[in-house]
């Protein structure tokens, strides 16, 4: 198990991040094109540590008025009601609905706010080259990966509540600046996420392990999930 | 099964997208799943029907999907009075009460981006019937896959639950045919993601480079040039697996 596990770059070949195709290019400095899909070919995702930090650091700047401005204002009969997030999970508790309240809590708050801080821990552990917990680094990537799109919750919930509401003079609701700051923090830690390149996590194992290239192929774990 | 689906026999060499490491795809039954070694993402599915059950799930979703974008979501009544709402209607009362930027945002995810993955889809599914696939199929595919993680039909419908829970202390509100139909919608996408092999589609491509050898030399020199070693290797557990899993 200890000997140099052996990856692709190792071996001079490189998988097109396009449509998978594993090739063996001229110069690993110039890998050309992928000559099944014709696509640039890279062996990580280029300059993928600065940029995940460049979205990280915005979408953290935009998640402060995203929390702090309001989302909604609810206008009852010439008084104007100002909504934040936190409010509006508020709202839904003392309403009587406590699992929809947890939801919102979860997706609108602490998806965004944990996204920000797993991004940063995967991208300080690789800039460090920690070599350990690599699989739960993964694991934690590929939640990352998966969760992201949940945040868009609110984005939608204050777009129906004010497509419906409209019955001025009685109610009406307006969407307030924050909801823009919000869709913007979602939309950057999207594009964070698929910047950033998993790889890097496991380049420190093959550098510190060091040994020749050699033709020893893993075999991947099979299993079938036949119903 | 097709048998083209790889050029030479079942052994692919193939690196982790996740994590690089270099493993050889044994051949998998139908309904199989390889994972990585090291990290444990998956390598390759091979779903049982990879062409006829995506391309009849698409048609059926680009149907809902026409509904849910043109029937009304939801609607409201009080003091005798009653609105009611579609999707882009949704997007359209954000751009007018100045929030154009999060309009578009709405638009994209919910109803640009999930109608751009299903029309792509569609186009390539029809295409790769007949392989080798034309080159330009390639780039729908491409596109395909780009344009599906902002498709969020499921966040959406939460979204509307949650907003029909928030309005019905309000006013009194009631389900249109829209919002079925996105329920629908977010039961097929998932049946067409879990339907479609990506390898599969892209193997029925035609290739760029038709003669490998002014560029990168392809996989097919890469197996043939590994092989004796591969198969020496994955010999003994290659058969356990599969026979165990074809048993249904």
């Amino acid at each position: 198990m200890t000997s140099a596990p052996v990856t692709a770059i190792k071996a001079g070949l490189l998988s097109c991040d396009t449509c998978g195709l594993l090739s063996q290019p001229a110069s690993a400095a110039e890998p050309g094109y992928c000559p099944r899909c014709g696509r640039e070919l890279e062996s990580r995702r280029h300059r993928s540590i600065e940029r995940t930090w460049a979205l990280v650091i915005a979408a953290a700047i935009c998640y402060i008025p995203a929390n702090m401005l309001p989302v909604l204002g609810t206008t009852t009969l010439g008084s104007t009601e100002y909504d934040t997030i936190m409010g509006g999970v508020v709202f839904l508790f003392t309403s009587g609905s406590w699992p929809l309240a947890l939801i919102v809590l979860i997706a609108s708050v602490m998806v965004p706010l944990g996204k920000l801080v797993a991004l940063s821990y995967l991208l300080i552990t690789v800039q460090r080259g920690s070599v350990q917990g690599s699989r739960e680094r993964t694991r934690l990537y590929r939640l990352v990966e998966f969760i992201g799109r949940w945040s868009m919750l609110d984005v939608f919930v204050d777009t129906f509540t004010v497509a419906l509401v409209q019955l001025s003079p009685l109610m009406s609701v307006r969407p307030g600046a924050g909801v823009l700051f919000f869709a913007a923090v979602v939309v950057l830690t999207m594009i964070a996420a698929s910047t950033f390149d998993p790889r890097l996590i496991w380049d420190a194992i093959s550098d510190v392990g060091s040994e020749p290239a050699s033709s020893r192929v893993n075999n991947p774990q099979q299993e079938s999930n036949l119903g | 099964m097709p048998e083209h689906r790889y050029l030479d026999g079942e052994l692919t060499p193939v690196a982790c997208h996740e994590c690089d490491l270099l493993q050889v795809l044994p051949d998998l039954p139908a309904g199989g799943k390889a994972s990585c070694s090291r990290c444990g993402c998956t390598l390759a599915t091979r779903p049982a029907d990879p062409i006829e059950r995506p391309l009849a799930l698409a048609i059926a979703a680009l149907l809902v999907l026409v509904v849910a974008n043109t029937a009304p979501l939801m609607g409201l009544s009080a003091v005798g009075r009653h609105a009611s709402t579609t999707i882009i209607g949704g997007a359209y009362q954000m751009w007018l009460q100045g929030q154009e930027v999060t309009a578009v945002i709405v638009a994209f995810c919910a109803v640009i981006a999930p109608a751009g993955y299903l029309l792509c889809l569609l186009i390539v599914l029809f295409a790769v019937r007949r392989p080798p696939a034309p080159l330009w199929v390639g780039g729908m595919l491409r596109w395909a896959e780009r344009t599906r993680p902002w498709a969020m039909t499921e966040v959406m419908m939460l979204g509307i639950m949650v907003a029909l829970i928030k309005i019905a202390d309000l006013a009194k509100v009631e389900a249109g045919m829209g919002m079925y139909a996105v329920g629908a919608l977010m039961l097929l996408f998932p049946a067409i993601l879990s339907s479609v092999d990506t390898e599969e589609l892209w193997a029925r491509v035609a290739w760029h480079e038709p003669d490998p050898e002014p560029g990168p030399a392809p996989e097919r020199e890469l197996a043939s040039e590994q092989a004796p070693d591969v198969i020496s290797n994955s010999a003994p557990n290659a058969p356990e697996t599969p026979s165990e899993a074809s048993a249904p």
